[in-house]
């Protein structure tokens, strides 16, 4: 076993050290957190508690992750 | 969903209703396309229903967009599957969009606001797929990932090395609830959507489930005097 897979599966038991906001609020307020990604500016800063829970939710960082790069490549082609 | 929420500190406390936090749910004006979007979609007859089919087919690019991105992992579903789950998404979400319109607030685009209904209703479909006709593990299935010697439980713990702390913990420390749905969730890697719904509960109400047992398994831990942050970056 990788020593790396093994860190991921402690970090994975242990969660994130610090607070976090939940599946339903992260929902809610990912599309901003993604926005703030793009246009480059700090969204810890405006929305606290959401990167943390993207480190202990595999599930809300894979939308996450498909958020970003769908919206990412649009405005690439320019759609949006 | 419900779209209050507190956040969640380790320690179990909240710190909702934060100046921070109504800050960043205030009303912000809207982008011009924003704005048409909602007026279509608050309005009556074609220019209404030309909104609401523009909107489907924007909700069905990112459900294609989502089943497309996961199908690597799934190879086991068919084209007609993937197509099939795209679709119900689209649809899926459509309903639940329509629903929440007046929760929008222009803290985004609009179309990115949108997006994120068709990827969580095609992410969520695609794991329940996947997981079809499976039974769910909610006892450990191995304990190799957390044994950096190979030496047995004991001999680990008498050591005092984090795997065999990390184990007694998540034996000793943690409600048969709270084992069940660690070890599933982070131990076994269920996806938390299939074991919501398995378990008859929501997702929101298994992440705080698996949100204080982590924290419990931490105290643990850190009345063991033993120091996370330090084995973790050690063993990056």
């Amino acid at each position: 076993m990788q020593n790396v897979n093994k860190n991921d599966a402690l970090r994975g038991l242990l969660g994130p050290s610090g607070p976090e906001v939940g599946c339903d609020e992260c929902f809610q307020k990912i599309d901003q957190y993604v926005e703030l990604e793009l246009s480059g500016r700090d969204p810890d800063e405006v929305l606290p508690g959401l990167r943390a829970h993207l480190e202990g939710c595999p599930a809300c960082r894979e939308e996450h992750d498909s958020l970003y790069a769908l919206v990412s490549s649009e405005r690439t082609l320019g759609k949006n | 969903m419900s779209l209050v929420e507190p956040i969640l500190r380790t320690d179990g406390t909240g710190v909702a209703g934060t100046t921070r936090e109504a800050e960043t749910s205030r009303v912000v004006p809207l982008d011009a396309e924003s704005r048409d979007w909602l007026e279509s979609l608050r309005g009556v007859g074609p220019a209404y229903d030309d909104a609401v089919a523009r909107l489907h087919a924007l909700l069905l690019r990112g459900a294609r967009f989502e089943v497309s991105r996961r199908r690597p992992s799934h190879l086991h579903l068919r084209g007609d599957d993937l197509d099939d789950i795209a679709t119900e998404a689209a649809d899926d979400a459509l309903v639940s969009l329509l629903e929440r319109l007046d929760t929008f607030r222009g803290a985004s685009r609009f179309t990115t606001w949108a997006y994120k209904f068709a990827l969580l209703e095609a992410a969520v479909k695609v794991r329940k797929r996947a997981w079809q006709g499976r039974e769910i593990p909610l006892e450990p299935e191995s304990w190799e990932l957390f044994s950096s010697t190979g030496r047995d439980p004991e001999a680990q713990l008498q050591q005092r090395e984090p795997p065999a702390i990390l184990r007694r913990g998540i034996e000793n420390v943690l409600t048969p609830h709270q084992r069940r749905v660690l070890v599933a969730l982070a131990v076994n890697g269920v996806p938390i959507d299939v074991l919501a719904e398995r378990l008859g509960t929501t997702r929101g109400a298994l992440y705080k489930t698996l949100h204080d047992a982590r924290g419990k398994l931490r105290a643990h831990v850190a009345e063991s005097g033993f120091d996370i942050g330090e084995w973790l970056e050690a063993e990056t």
